[in-house]
């Protein structure tokens, strides 16, 4: 609580976001004077209803997608369980799951231990990522069988910002008779997504990494797929999702979309020049530093940097002295003691896995923070490698 | 975010004897870069078997920079003598603590400390000596079952923390309990009416080994042309020589662990760890 807000630098928006002004003003009527419940007869109750109906278009918009396919939940982590248990739920007689090595834990997890979930066995199919963390189609052609009930694959990586071709996937799989789902958390309000031109069926999205607030998520469901609840309970979200609404949140998340919506070009162009600059400057000035995940087919906010025999606990620490905040893919920063599973499986060496630093921009980030970052970093780097005993045998 | 005490963010931003000592007297390499962490701890010697300096190298985190730091200077100026009882805790103490999941970093730093005295000595390590039970980060049985002595740990998480065993792959999960519960039989409060057995002496343990070297040890070896002789005593470690066809022999370390020290285990005290003297 040290640290002044004004003087942060924030660099850590694939983990979180500052909710936007706007989404908090938004947001306030309805943790103050309209405190009703949509589901309620009464006209101070119903008016709430409408505000969540807007939200939903706003949402829908976004997405490029139909009101009715939008699911308010708590969380990306409760949409990725709602439409992967649904589509097992769907289809009985199936026991195989696609899915990739890098998903996010949401994901991973769960596919990791589906038997404990569902109490069935499952084979599960996770896909190998190249070196540059992009995923081979052919593979994954390969990968259907008549026994898949679902395929779940990210938009984009957290970590890497490496973005897969989920709409060909999507398309592919359709052809199977397969559900077909994507954890688009990193992408949604990030890059161009138009739902209805694709044949996705599930989409999870979460309000708090597009400047909306934590606790609210999204999972988009096609219509006509076929659909079992997780929450089962009263009538809301059509008994798709019980549970009374998160009613600020989710007029903040319509509010946050609509924002992503106006902000869509800036992000892929202004804060995509910044992302390049940081990227550039680092490389550039620092030895040994490589970059982690494809050069093109990725998030334009998202910049992953090894700097080799540092490790990335210590760094972010040296970076927390100026108040700059970004992630690593340490061991040492997870609390596991292995590196991240992301880079592992594109095949970093460990002498860069655990030196691993992800800066993720957002709109609000400006030239100066970018420029003050590429000050202080190659002293940081520089600093750890002197006290490093792999560094003067290998620099 | 890691809560780190005062004492371990002022020994990470501004670590004290960062560097290594040339001409040094002992060297200490642990961990990997795999393992992501590694420690190279070089010291200096006098003639009165005092540490006149050390210095460090370290690949890790906060703690483990840290933990090196705090180490060296409790290094300066101390006996040899004290250097080798130093554990774990001292180093953590002295830090203001550690989270628990950061506890290796500081047994990272008495083994590399061990490692040292072990090259200035020429004493064999006793502990890489072990079994390798996790392969992720190659801990052998005898550093779990003393970090579970030493630390009274009571969870395979525990012994994670303290060691990093079973933090990989998770497979040795299984022998990591049985060695907890093997462990902490052996140390658990004796029932009540059982007599406690008094405590051995220094003297009265080095006369019981020199015993049994002498009455079984020496005459089995014997039978195979070799000889063993007892050098030094220190705390659980015990110093032997090899003579004869012993000497050199591609299973001496076999001989050593498998027959020497569990038969000194057997009739002395089952905390004995046999090193040879090189």
């Amino acid at each position: 609580m040290a640290a002044s807000p004004a003087k942060i630098i924030y660099m850590d928006n694939n983990a979180t976001t500052r909710v936007a002004p706007e989404v908090l003003d938004a947001m306030m009527p309805y943790l103050t004077d309209y405190y009703g419940n949509p589901s309620s007869m009464h006209t101070f109750g119903g008016q709430v209803g409408q505000a969540i109906t807007q939200a939903r278009q706003a949402v829908a918009d976004l997405l490029g997608a139909f009101p009715e396919e939008i699911v308010f939940t708590s969380c990306g982590t409760e949409s990725d369980s709602t439409a992967i248990l649904s589509a097992l739920q769907t289809f009985p007689e199936k026991n195989h799951v696609v899915t990739t090595r890098v998903e996010h834990p949401a994901v991973k997890n769960l596919c990791d231990n589906l038997e404990i979930f569902t109490g069935r066995k499952y084979h599960t199919t996770r896909l190998h990522v190249e070196a540059d963390g992009t995923l081979d189609l052919q593979r994954f052609k390969d990968s259907l069988t008549d026994e898949t009930a679902i395929v779940s694959v990210m938009w984009a990586n957290n970590e890497t910002g490496v973005i897969f071709p989920v709409e060909e996937m999507a398309r592919l799989t359709k052809e199977r008779g397969i559900l077909f789902h994507t954890d688009a958390v990193q992408a949604v309000g990030k890059i161009p997504i138009n739902l209805k031109e694709t044949a996705i069926d599930f989409l999870s999205l979460s309000g708090h990494k597009l400047h909306a607030p934590k606790g609210v998520g999204v999972l988009y469901v096609r219509k006509r797929t076929p659909f079992v609840p997780f929450l089962n309970g009263g009538h809301q979200e059509k008994g798709r999702r019980g549970g009374t609404e998160n009613v600020a949140s989710i007029v903040g998340l319509g509010k946050a979309c609509e924002l992503a919506a106006t902000h869509m070009v800036e992000e892929n162009t202004r804060v995509r020049a910044l992302r390049d600059k940081l990227e550039k400057g680092l490389l550039s000035s620092i030895p040994k530093a490589l970059l982690n995940g494809h050069p093109e087919q990725r998030l334009p906010n998202t910049a992953n940097v090894s700097f080799e025999y540092v490790e990335g606990e210590a760094i972010l620490l040296h970076m927390n002295q100026f108040n700059i905040c970004a992630s690593s893919g340490s061991a040492c920063t997870s609390g596991s003691l292995e590196p991240s599973h992301v880079l592992r499986a594109m095949g970093v060496p460990f002498t860069a896995a655990h030196g691993s630093i992800r800066f993720s921009l957002s709109v609000y980030n400006t030239e100066d923070e970018v420029d003050f970052v590429l000050e202080k970093m190659p002293a940081i780097i520089a600093k750890l490698r002197v006290m490093s005993p792999f560094w003067e045998e290998n620099k | 975010m890691w809560e780190y005490s005062d004492k371990v963010q002022e020994h990470f931003i501004n670590p004290k004897n960062v560097g290594e000592i040339e001409g040094a007297d002992g060297v200490g390499n642990v961990g990997s870069i795999a393992c992501g962490d590694a420690l190279r701890l070089t010291i200096k010697v006098d003639e009165n078997q005092v540490i006149t300096d050390a210095k460090f190298k370290t690949f890790g985190c906060a703690s483990a920079i840290a933990s090196s730091s705090m180490l060296t200077e409790m290094l300066k100026g101390m006996k040899l003598e004290d250097a080798k009882k130093l554990t774990n805790d001292d180093i953590a103490k002295a830090l203001g603590g550690l989270p628990k999941e950061k506890m290796h970093c500081s047994v990272m730093g008495r083994e590399a400390l061990e490692a040292a005295i072990a090259d200035y000595t020429g004493a064999i390590l006793p502990m890489a000596q072990g079994e390798v039970i996790c392969e992720c980060f190659g801990v052998t049985d005898l550093e779990i079952i003393r970090a579970i002595k030493e630390n009274t740990l009571k969870s395979v998480e525990e012994i994670t923390n303290f060691t990093k065993a079973g933090g990989g792959c998770g497979k040795c999960e299984g022998r990591l309990r049985e060695i907890l519960a093997e462990t902490a039989e052996g140390l658990s409060p004796l029932p009540i009416g059982v007599k406690k057995e008094k405590r051995m002496t220094t003297l009265e343990k080095i006369k019981k080994i020199e015993e049994v070297i002498e009455r079984e040890i020496k005459p089995t070896l014997k039978k195979d042309g070799g000889d063993i002789q007892l050098k030094d005593v220190d705390g659980d470690f015990v110093t032997v020589a090899l003579r004869g066809s012993c000497a050199g022999c591609h299973s001496s370390r076999t001989t050593l662990k498998e027959y020497v020290e569990k038969k000194l285990r057997e009739q002395v005290l089952d905390s004995l760890i046999v090193e040879e003297d090189r």
